[in-house]
C-alpha cells in the first residue's frame, strides 16, 4: 500500500508538463483559462501537436501508433493536460471508435480508419441516441436494409455532440426486426458527407449550440463499413460504454475546476472582503475538495486492479458527474447576482465590450446550466445506480 | 388562522391566471424576450387596465389599498408564466419605496403614473464587491447648493434599462458599511450623467449597471430622510425577497406539473418512464419542496409590510433560505427527470430551472439567508 507515484511515474509527469508547456498555444490556453468557446480549431490544432509527438492517442497500444502507456501514466497524462489548460482531445474518435475498430474491425478498416483519428484529420461523431431511444438505447429505430452492396439507413440520431463538424459518424442500426431489440443492431461507420444526411442544431438551455440531430434518408452505406458481424452491434456498443464510463470521472478537469474555483473564491468578493472569507461558502468547497480526494483514490483503485473495470465504473461516472455538477455550481454562486447576466460575446478572446463583475461571472451560468447534462448523458445516472444494484450488489 | 383567500383575491388570481395562459405563452414570452426588452406594452398595459399595477398603492394615489398578499398572488401567478415584466423593479421595489417613505407629491407625481403603466421604475442599490450586504454602499450625494451630487456605480438593477426614473441608494455620510448615512433619490434616467448599461439575464430578465457621474438633483428629489434610508431600504428589499419568493413557488408548482406531465407520456423500456419508482420518489420529494416553499412563501408575505423589524427580518430570511433551496432541488430534478430534452432550449422545463435558478442568486442566496436565520438565533439564545 503506498499512495505515492513511482520515481518513474513522477519523471514521466515532469516530462508532460515540460512539453506542455512549451507547445501548448497561448491563445487556446487564454481561451481554457477563462472558460471562452470551445471551437473546431483548437481541438484539431492541439490534436496534431500531440500527434507530432506521438501522444495522439495516449490510451492506444503502440502497434495502432499510440504511446503503449499504463492505465496510470494515461491518467497523469490526461490530468497534466487539464492542468496545464489544454483542450480535451475528441473522444468519439479517440475513445470510442477506435477502440471498436481494433477489437472488431476489419484490417482494411483499420487501416482506412484509425490514422485519421490519430492525426486529427477526421471529425468523428457519435450516432446512437435517438428522440425514443435514450437510457433505453436498444430501442433504437434507424434501419439499414440489405440492398446489393450496401445498406439503406433511414431514421434519426439526436444528442450528437458537435455533429455540425462531424466527417464521420458511427451508428448504430436495426438491421433485422424479428429477434429481441439488443439482437438485430448492427454497427456501421458513416461518411457524412453522403447523399440524405442532414445535420441540424439543437440549442441547449444555455443558447449554446453543442449538440445535432443527424438525419437519414435513404442513405447508402458501402457493406464494407459495417463492423464487425451484422446484428452483433450491441455487443460492440456496451464495449464502448464501459470505455466512456471510466472517462466519466474526469479527475483531471475536475481538479483543474478546482484550482479555478479556489481563485475565484479568493477574488469575488463579499462585503468588500474574499468570499473565501465567508465561512459558510468556504466549508462547502472544503467538503467538494474532499469529495474529489475521495473520487481521484476511486479512479486509482479502478484503474490498477488486475481486472477490467466492470459495473464498479458506475461509482465513477456517478461520483465524477455529481462532483463536476457542484464545482461549477459553486462557481456560480461565488459570483453572486453578477451571474445573471448573460453576455454570449464575452465567450470569444475578442470581446471587449463591458461585463458584469469580473471575468468570473462570463461562463459562470452558462457553465452551471450546461453541465446539468453530465447526469443525463453516458446513461443517466439513474441507469448508473440500477446497474450497481443489480450488478455489483445482486439485487 | 385562515389561509382562505377573499373573493376578490380569488377573482385577481383566475383572471390574471386566465388572461396569462392565453396571452403570454411560451412563444409568445419568446417574442417579448427576443425584442431585446423583455417587457411588451401591450402585456404592461394589459396590466395596468387589471389593476395589478396599482393594487398595493394607497387609494388616495388611485391605488387599490392592498397589501403584501396582493402580491404574491401576482408574482405566484407571474412565476407559473415566467413573466418577465419589470413588476418586481416597477411596483413592488421602486413603488413600494415611494409609498413608504415618499413626501406626499413624491406620491402623488409618482404612484399614479405607475399604477396607470405610463410609469417604469427601477432600485438602484446593490453595488460591485458588496454582494448581498445591504449597507456595503459607497457611492456619494454630496449636498451641494438646493440639492445633491450624485457619484458611484450600481449593480444588479433588475430592468433598469427599461425604467424611466431610478430610486438610487447613496451615501450622504458615515462609511463604506455604516447602515447610518444613507439617502434615497429619485433620479431620471435620461438626466445629465446617468449611464445605464443594459445587459440580458439567463432567464430572459433584463439586468443593468448604472454609472452616476456628478449627477445633480434637487432636494425635492430625497426620498425619505437624508441619512436615514436604511431601514426603508431593508424594508424594500424583504418586500422584494417575499415577492421573489411567490415567483419561485408559481415556478416550482410549474415545474412539478411539467414533470409529472412529461414522465407520463415519455417511454422507455415499454413504459412510460413515471412508473419507476425511482422517478416518483423523487416527484414527490419536488412536491414536498414546493408544498413547503408555499406555506413560507405566505410566512413572508404576512410578514414582509411589518415594521417589527426582527421579526419581519427572520421571516423573510427563513422563507427565503427555504425557498432558495426548495428551487435548486425541484429545478434540478425537474430538468434530470426531463432527461437530454430538458437540458434543451426547446422545453418550458429549462427555462423553469433557468429562473428557479438566478431567483436563488437575487436579494442574497440560501447561504446568506442562512447566516441571517443563524444570528438570529444567537441574538435570541445569548
Amino acid at each position: 500500500m503506498d499512495l505515492n507515484y513511482t520515481p518513474e511515474q513522477e519523471a514521466f509527469r515532469q516530462e508532460v508538463r515540460h512539453f506542455l508547456q512549451d507547445n501548448l498555444p497561448a491563445d487556446i490556453r487564454e481561451r481554457m483559462g477563462k472558460r471562452l468557446r470551445h471551437n473546431k480549431d483548437m481541438t484539431v490544432r492541439w490534436q496534431q501537436i500531440l500527434h507530432k509527438q506521438g501522444w495522439g492517442a495516449s490510451s492506444w497500444p503502440v502497434e495502432f501508433g499510440g504511446p503503449g502507456w499504463d492505465e496510470v501514466r494515461q491518467l497523469i497524462f490526461e490530468e497534466e493536460c487539464a492542468m496545464a489548460g489544454a483542450p480535451r482531445q475528441l473522444d468519439f474518435g479517440l475513445r470510442m471508435v477506435a477502440p471498436v475498430i481494433m477489437k472488431f474491425g476489419s484490417d482494411e478498416q483499420k487501416d482506412r480508419h484509425l490514422p485519421g483519428i490519430l492525426d486529427g484529420s477526421v471529425w468523428w461523431s457519435q450516432g446512437y441516441s435517438e428522440p425514443g431511444s435514450g437510457s433505453d438505447l436498444a430501442s433504437l429505430r434507424t434501419t439499414a436494409r440489405r440492398e446489393g452492396e450496401y445498406y439503406i439507413v433511414n431514421g434519426q440520431k439526436t444528442w450528437t455532440t458537435l455533429g455540425q463538424y462531424g466527417d464521420w459518424i458511427f451508428c448504430l442500426v436495426r438491421t433485422n426486426d424479428e429477434v429481441k431489440s439488443q439482437e438485430g443492431i448492427s454497427f456501421l461507420l458513416i461518411d457524412m458527407e453522403t447523399p440524405g444526411i442532414d445535420v441540424r442544431p439543437i440549442i441547449m438551455l444555455d443558447g449554446e449550440h453543442e449538440v445535432n440531430d443527424v438525419f437519414f434518408d435513404n442513405v447508402k452505406v458501402p457493406v464494407e463499413n459495417l463492423v464487425g458481424e451484422e446484428d452483433k452491434g450491441w455487443t460492440y456498443a456496451k464495449y464502448l460504454l464501459g470505455h466512456e464510463r471510466t472517462g466519466l470521472a474526469n479527475v483531471g478537469q475536475w481538479k483543474t475546476m478546482m484550482r479555478r474555483l479556489k481563485e475565484i473564491a479568493r477574488e469575488e468578493q463579499d462585503d468588500g472582503k474574499p468570499i473565501i472569507e465567508n465561512t459558510r461558502f468556504r466549508d462547502r468547497l472544503a467538503q467538494l475538495d474532499t469529495e474529489l480526494r475521495a473520487l481521484e483514490i476511486t479512479v486509482l483503485r479502478v484503474l490498477t486492479a488486475s481486472s477490467d473495470p466492470g459495473p464498479e465504473a458506475s461509482i465513477l461516472k456517478i461520483r465524477g458527474t455529481e462532483i463536476g455538477q457542484q464545482l461549477f455550481e459553486l462557481a456560480m454562486e461565488a459570483t453572486g447576482h453578477n451571474a445573471i447576466a448573460h453576455i454570449p460575446d464575452a465567450l470569444e478572446p475578442d470581446y471587449d465590450g463591458p461585463l458584469v463583475g469580473s471575468h468570473n461571472a462570463v461562463p459562470a451560468a452558462g457553465d452551471y446550466f450546461n453541465m446539468r447534462k453530465l447526469s443525463i448523458f453516458g446513461g443517466s445516472n439513474e441507469i448508473q445506480r440500477n446497474i450497481i444494484t443489480k450488478l455489483v450488489l445482486g439485487l | 388562522m385562515n389561509f382562505d383567500l377573499t373573493g376578490e383575491q380569488r377573482m385577481l388570481q383566475d383572471s390574471l391566471r386566465r388572461f396569462l395562459a392565453n396571452e403570454y405563452t411560451f412563444d409568445k414570452r419568446r417574442e417579448y424576450i427576443n425584442s431585446g426588452k423583455s417587457t411588451d406594452d401591450g402585456i404592461w398595459s394589459a396590466f395596468a387596465e387589471m389593476g395589478l399595477l396599482a393594487y398595493t398603492f394607497p387609494e388616495e394615489n388611485d391605488g387599490l389599498g392592498g397589501n403584501a398578499i396582493d402580491t404574491m398572488l401576482v408574482m405566484e401567478s407571474f412565476g407559473r408564466a415566467l413573466v418577465t415584466e419589470p413588476y418586481l423593479a416597477t411596483v413592488v421595489l421602486a413603488g413600494g419605496l415611494i409609498r413608504d417613505n415618499g413626501s406626499d407629491a413624491q406620491k402623488a407625481a409618482i404612484l399614479p403614473a405607475i399604477a396607470s403603466g405610463e410609469k417604469r421604475m427601477a432600485f438602484a442599490h446593490y453595488e460591485q464587491g458588496a454582494r448581498y450586504n445591504l449597507s456595503y454602499v459607497n457611492t456619494s450625494a454630496k449636498s451641494e447648493g438646493n440639492g445633491y451630487v450624485l457619484n458611484g456605480s450600481k449593480a444588479a438593477v433588475i430592468h433598469g434599462y427599461q425604467a424611466h426614473q431610478l430610486i438610487a441608494s447613496a451615501r450622504t455620510s458615515g462609511n463604506t458599511r455604516d447602515e447610518n448615512g444613507l439617502s434615497l433619490f429619485l433620479v431620471d434616467a435620461g438626466a445629465d450623467g446617468v449611464t445605464i448599461r443594459d445587459f440580458p439575464a439567463h432567464d430572459g430578465f433584463r439586468t443593468a449597471e448604472v454609472t452616476l457621474n456628478n449627477v445633480k438633483v434637487g432636494v425635492d428629489a430625497l426620498v425619505g430622510a437624508a441619512d436615514q434610508a436604511f431601514a426603508a431600504i431593508e424594508k424594500v428589499i424583504d418586500q422584494g425577497t417575499a415577492a421573489l419568493c411567490a415567483e419561485a413557488v408559481g415556478a416550482m408548482d410549474a415545474m412539478v406539473e411539467a414533470t409529472v406531465e412529461y414522465t407520463q407520456t415519455r417511454k422507455q423500456f415499454g413504459v412510460p418512464i413515471a412508473r419507476f419508482q425511482v422517478l416518483q420518489h423523487r416527484m414527490a420529494d419536488m412536491f414536498i419542496q414546493a408544498q413547503q416553499g408555499r406555506s413560507m412563501a405566505i410566512v413572508a408575505a404576512a410578514y414582509a409590510d411589518s415594521d417589527d423589524r426582527e421579526a419581519r427580518r427572520e421571516a423573510i430570511s427563513q422563507a427565503k433560505l427555504l425557498i432558495g433551496q426548495g428551487a435548486r432541488l425541484v429545478g434540478q430534478a425537474g430538468v434530470q427527470l426531463h432527461g437530454g430534452m430538458g437540458v434543451t432550449d426547446e422545453m418550458w422545463a429549462s427555462h423553469l430551472f433557468k429562473r428557479l435558478t438566478l431567483v436563488n442568486l437575487l436579494f442574497g442566496d440560501s447561504d446568506y439567508h442562512l447566516a441571517k436565520v443563524s444570528e438570529a438565533l444567537l441574538a435570541k439564545l445569548a
